[in-house]
């Protein structure tokens, strides 16, 4: 019989990720430093939130854009946080996370054959998303000598007639990266001289330890040429509502919205009303638990330097990137042996991109416990290896 | 309040090397401020957390209001540090509202608690009248649920 999948999908490869988290499930007593969601509760008020919707009886789709009160609240919180303005009724989006956002901008704006660029080491999913597209990703290094920030200089070398967007990611995931204003600047430039679509995944906005982040959204003068993508998963700890959005010029977003339409009709109801209440009541929550995070980080990153693997003090997200080219191994080796032999997952930092070899992805979005049983193990194995 | 002070009270013993790590200091400094915190009589001592529904004992929990009347010269500071010296009285506190004091006192029987309200706390001069309420069960104390919830154990241990 022939096969069915396309060609695109079967020479798809599964993430890098999955391999490891098959793994896992097989083993007890593990710490995992593999995890790419807040530990923290959904903050209580928020589920309550949900939990009064349902009894409201709000379980019936809403309009494709998602509910007036949610896309008047995120203009509202744009407004407020970034001094960004939308008009709710034409140029918000309210989607299935962030994933489905990209997913959208993605399949609206590529033809066969545009090429999109992106910063490596990045998000499993941007590579995938875009020939999913059938679109051309095309890779940009980023490096630990820079901070992992991205350079024109860089881009301009791979930028071609055929290049319709800039995907970024900032702060970043895996590296916890965060542009600098310079950098911020250059690269918004980048996009209007090239007649670019700058794709500005921010999910990671909320998580930032300096207040060095700027959203693109801040900038006027790219606001055409703009899509904003946010969500609620990060920064309010609500990865199972499913619950994101897009922002951008109506064009784009209108043509978002018919994909959206035919494939999904609407975002979760009881989410939307859940996201109504974070945007409105939430700040606090998000402060706890950036102050928290900030100690795990430093935490982190003092250990894991204190042990002799190099590690750049992230100014973001919840990912810390320390380099283990000093052991010798491979990232994908150093992980196996390390969850192998020490019970510690942590993902190898070629899965999320060729220059990302050397490195690992250490999340921080667990308990102190657990963080300082991993650094106790993760010193163990280094010290067994440096004996060799 | 103090980030050290955040830290120690959410972990009281957390070693200085972490608590240093964590707030991008030394230890040595760390103890230094520890140990100022104490002198200063800030830091009123370390406990362990238990959890009353497990713990092997009869004792007995009692929330006790009272109302009472205030003396000249102290209001109510000199009845409520002669209230607080029982070592019964496991915390006192001052209340706006229907009643003044709110106790948390522990005892060793029901009988315990009945005979230290009716025998020791009502006799005291300028106790005007009490309440007690037995307590039957802890769900939560100092910002700890008792009760684990496992939903936190469905959570992914691996994920982009």
């Amino acid at each position: 019989m022939r096969s069915f999948v396309t060609g695109t999908v079967r020479d798809l490869p599964k993430s890098g990720i999955r391999r490891f988290f098959d793994i896992v499930a097989d083993m007890k007593d593990v710490v995992s430093l593999g995890v790419g969601e807040p530990d923290f509760d959904t903050p209580w008020h928020i589920s309550r939130t949900a939990i009064a919707a349902l009894e409201n009886g709000a379980t019936h789709y809403t309009s494709n854009l998602g509910t007036p009160q949610l896309r008047r609240e995120i203009a509202n919180y744009l407004d407020r946080r970034f001094n960004a303005r939308y008009d709710w009724r034409s140029e918000i989006l309210v989607t299935v996370g962030v994933s489905e956002a990209l997913d959208l901008v993605l399949r609206a704006i590529c033809d066969p054959g545009d090429e999109v660029l992106y910063h490596e080491p990045c998000f499993v999913a941007y590579p995938a998303a875009v020939k999913l597209a059938r679109a051309v990703p095309v890779s940009v290094p980023t490096y630990a000598e820079e901070s992992f920030r991205l350079r024109v200089e860089e881009l301009e070398k791979r930028v071609t007639p055929r290049t319709k967007a800039l995907l970024l990611n900032f702060p970043c995931n895996p590296t916890g990266a965060v542009l600098c204003e310079e950098n911020f600047r250059e690269l918004a430039d980048f996009a209007a001289r090239r007649d670019l679509l700058l794709i500005s995944d921010e999910v990671y906005s909320e998580l930032d330890y300096t207040g060095a982040f700027r959203s693109f959204a801040s900038m006027p003068e790219i606001r055409d040429r703009l899509v904003l993508l946010n969500g609620f998963s990060k920064s309010w700890a609500m990865t199972g509502f499913r619950l994101g959005y897009a922002c951008g010029p109506r064009e784009v977003i209108d043509a978002m919205m018919k994909i959206h339409q035919y494939g999904i009709m609407s975002a979760p109801t009881l989410s939307q009303a859940a996201g109504v209440r974070a945007m409105r009541e939430g700040d606090a929550d998000v402060a706890r638990m950036r102050e928290e995070y900030r100690r795990r980080r430093n935490f982190l990153v003092a250990s894991l330097n204190g042990m002799g693997l190099e590690t750049v003090m992230p100014d973001g997200a919840f990912y810390v990137f320390p380099s283990i080219k000093s052991t010798g191994l491979s990232s994908e080796e150093f992980a196996l042996r390390l969850l192998n032999e020490h019970s510690v997952a942590a993902v190898p930092g070629c899965a999320f991109g060729e220059c990302g070899e050397g490195y690992i992805r250490c999340s921080y979005a667990t308990s102190m416990e657990n963080l300082k049983t991993a650094v106790k193990r993760i010193g163990d194995f280094s010290a067994a290896l440096a004996r060799r | 309040m103090d980030n050290l002070l955040e830290e120690l009270k959410k972990n009281g013993r957390e070693t200085a090397e972490n608590l240093a790590k964590m707030l991008q200091s030394t230890p040595a400094e760390i103890e230094a401020r520890i140990a100022e915190y104490e002198k200063a009589g800030i830091i009123r001592g370390f406990q362990a957390l238990l959890n009353p529904n497990m713990v092997e004992t009869d004792d007995v929990h009692a929330a006790i209001e009272l109302k009472i009347r205030p003396e000249r010269e102290s209001g109510f500071g000199s009845i409520a540090d002669r209230i607080s010296r029982f070592p019964q009285v496991d915390s006192c506190f001052l209340m706006s509202g229907g009643y003044d004091l709110l106790l948390f006192v522990t005892g060793k029987s029901l009988q315990d608690v009945a005979h230290f309200v009716a025998a020791e706390l009502s006799t005291i001069d300028g106790v005007l009248s009490t309440a007690t309420h037995f307590m039957l069960k802890t769900y939560k104390d100092q910002g700890v649920a008792m009760e684990c919830r496992n939903g936190g154990e469905e959570r992914l241990s691996v994920t982009p």
